[in-house]
């Protein structure tokens, strides 16, 4: 079974806050993390391939610096890891990030299975992973919450609904998107750190994936944001004080007189 | 460089770029302003340009002739009340832009709500009715929309930004090349161009931006349930309803085995009348009761915040905000709980806004409309006892 996951690397969003008195992003502290939905999806690809066998190869596009983050990745066990990074690659719209992942799987060949997070904290879309499995022309099932059988050319997991969940059968190759609740994710082991200091993350930019300029990055992009603001919600809120029991009658008062609201 | 440049005779060099960029990508080398690798081409740092000194490559040659396509298409989840919000906004959009408002619902013995879409705002229904299509399934529905979008052309596509819209919305827009933004919580057409501006909450809430798709079509757009607002119902309304004959992709390599609902009698809080909302402050598991009692008087729902559900006081289906539900009854009570944004961007829409809390500083009064400050295990009981009286 090979596997590909495709892991980003996000703001730790805790950290972005506005500045109420400039209305600006306050930048201090603005570490970046990998996006905490990809640990699971890293996760689960690692305990099938300890059933299977294969291999397990991450996927990533980003700035240079996020080699980083991916030589971390290489010590919980990965086979091997993929860096996409290239101008041309930035600026990239769902559509262009998925079109630009899929050459990337491409190129790596030979997969079986594509493991996404459900979504990356940055921007919460989920719309790559679908995205990628149409620009690979495989079915894919999201939000899977449990594999429950893979063997070769099959998949079947249940994924979480609006209304419950459901089971879902797939071929294979498929792509799939996990949640949080599927497992919990591993830390590095000692001996993963030492073989990991070895290996090498692969860089390949849009010449070596051979894919058309004009499809990847803002060229390819087909949305863009043409203005930000940050949100304003003004009320005027009525306190209501004395005793508790005034509290409640005057909350009473609120609702059923003034507002209508029971 | 490729994508963004600085214009060298119209930087002043004034530096308000730099707080602007969400990455710290911008920087002064020297007095001179200098973007470095770390940027993602994100564009937030254009708007904050009082010189207009920042400039973005985009591409110019239009893909196709955008102006062949006309119309508003909706994809009518079923039985779902999302639908009926899209519809409104449709209604609302089409009117803007003088075209006519269709529906796309897929499933079995549709005759029934077919007609209701119509009460609700839409001018035509195409149905795709046939018994195999009883259960939702991604390749199916997602080659059906597809197929309606490139015999139609409408110019506008919106889906309800919920699991089953979320999964298709992106396959169905990376099939036809064109742009797709998730989760809307707003929607406008530009003056002059006619382009719809969808506009989304950013980096967990913190930020709004607008979004377009100006050289592709058609514009598609998931948004987020309980935000817009539907129609009134009007059974008058008058609408062609469109049987479709149902065509199948040529191999469907997904199949839904098995389906479970959720135990009958949980109310989905996505489209409950009154939320009582739970935060860290009612301090234990077992006061979690004070909140479903009160939830009981009033025949609403208990929600939570994060903090709540990350300390396995509910289950996650009950977590409201920007990685919960969204949420927009008549009367939302928070109790015991800050108003963090990540939070409020699942609740401001709710039409009256009770908090109570402990702190008179904390931001959840800052949007409520009615507050009390006092300890919630203590406020709640009495509120509870209050409105079982007055309604007995
Ligand atoms: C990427 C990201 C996504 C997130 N998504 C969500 C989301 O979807 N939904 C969400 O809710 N949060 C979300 N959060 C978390 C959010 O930032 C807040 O941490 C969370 O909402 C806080 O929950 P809380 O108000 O219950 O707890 P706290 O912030 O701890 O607030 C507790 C409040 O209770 C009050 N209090 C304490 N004791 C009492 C008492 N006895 N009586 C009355 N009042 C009392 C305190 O004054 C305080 O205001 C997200 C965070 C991130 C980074
Ligand atoms: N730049 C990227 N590099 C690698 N994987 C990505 C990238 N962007 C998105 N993904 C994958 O797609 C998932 C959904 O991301 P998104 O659609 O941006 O919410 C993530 O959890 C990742 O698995």
């Amino acid at each position: 079974m090979n596997i590909v996951v495709c892991v980003k690397q996000v703001p730790a969003t805790t950290e972005v806050r506005i500045d109420p008195e400039t209305n600006t992003l306050i930048r201090e502290g603005l570490e970046s993390i990998i996006n905490p939905y990809d640990t699971h999806a890293l996760e689960e690809a690692l305990r099938i391939k300890k059933r299977l066998g294969g291999t397990v190869t991450v996927l990533s596009m980003g700035i240079p610096s996020v080699r980083e983050m991916l030589k971390d990745i290489l010590a919980l066990g990965v086979d091997q890891a993929v860096l996409l990074t290239d101008r041309r690659f930035a600026g990239a719209c769902t559509l262009a990030t998925s079109y630009a992942l899929a050459s990337g799987v491409r190129k790596i060949g030979n997969f079986d299975l594509v493991i996404c997070g459900k979504q990356a904290t940055d921007g919460d879309t989920a719309q790559v992973g679908p995205g990628l499995a149409e620009k690979l022309n495989v079915p894919h099932v999201t939000y899977v919450q449990k594999v429950e059988e893979i063997e070769h050319g099959y998949i079947k997991c249940n994924r979480v609904t609006d209304d419950g969940s459901e089971t879902v059968e797939l071929t294979l190759p498929a792509v799939i998107t996990v949640v949080k609740g599927i497992n919990t994710p591993r830390l590095p082991s000692i001996g993963g750190i030492r073989k990991a200091l070895k290996d090498e993350v692969m860089v390949w930019d849009v010449d070596d994936v051979g894919v058309d300029e004009n499809l990847v990055g803002i060229k390819g992009s087909a949305t863009w944001v043409i203005k930000t603001f940050v949100p304003h919600y003004s009320t005027e809120c009525t306190m209501l004080t004395g005793s508790i029991q005034a509290q409640a009658r005057a909350l009473w008062d609120e609702l059923i007189e003034r507002r209508g609201a029971l | 460089m490729i994508g963004i440049e600085i214009l060298k005779g119209r930087c002043t060099s004034c530096g308000l770029c730099l707080s602007e960029c969400p990455f710290g990508a911008i920087i002064m080398d020297g007095d001179v302003v200098a973007i470095t690798d770390a940027c993602t081409l994100c564009g937030a740092c254009q708007e904050g340009c009082p010189s207009k000194a920042i400039l973005f490559e985009r591409k110019t040659v239009s893909r196709e002739d955008v102006s062949e396509y006309k119309g508003i298409l909706v994809y009518a989840e079923q039985s779902r009340k999302v639908t009926y919000e899209l519809l409104g906004e449709a209604r609302r959009l089409a009117d803007k832009l003088g075209c006519n408002v269709s529906a796309v619902l897929i499933g079995k013995d549709l005759q029934g709500e077919a007609q209701e879409l119509i009460s609700f705002g839409a001018d035509v229904v195409f149905a795709a009715d046939n018994p195999s299509l009883a259960l939702f399934n991604d390749e199916i529905h997602a080659h059906i929309l597809t197929e309606l979008i490139r015999q139609h052309k409408p110019e506008i596509v919106l889906i309800g930004a919920t699991i089953y819209g979320r999964s298709i919305a992106p396959r169905v827009s990376a099939r036809l090349d064109t742009g797709l933004t998730a989760d809307c919580t707003l929607l406008d057409i530009e003056d002059g161009t006619g382009v719809l501006l969808q506009t989304r909450p950013a980096f967990g809430g913190n930020l709004m931006a607008t979004i377009v798709c100006r050289e592709r079509r058609p514009q598609m757009a998931t948004v987020r349930p309980g935000i817009l607002k539907p129609l009134p119902v009007d059974v008058a309304r008058q609408g062609t309803v469109v049987f479709m004959e149902v065509k199948f992709p040529k191999s469907v390599r997904t199949k839904v085995v098995d389906v479970f609902l959720v135990a009958l009698g949980d109310v989905n809080l996505g489209e409950a009348e009154v939320v009582v909302a739970v935060g860290k402050g009612i301090g234990s598991q077992d006061n979690m009761s004070l909140a479903e009692d009160l939830a009981k008087v009033l025949g609403g729902v208990v929600g939570a915040s994060r903090a709540v559900v990350d300390a396995g006081w509910i289950e996650y289906s009950r977590q409201i905000g920007q990685t919960g539900k969204t949420v927009a009854p008549k009367l939302y009570i928070a109790c015991g709980l800050s108003g963090a944004v990540q939070h409020t961007a699942g609740m401001v829409n709710a039409e009256t806004i009770v908090a109570i809390n402990k702190d008179p500083d904390a931001p959840i009064f800052k949007i409520a409309h009615v507050g009390i400050v006092g300890d919630v295990r203590h406020v709640l009981p009495e509120i509870t006892k209050l409105i079982k009286e007055k309604k007995a």
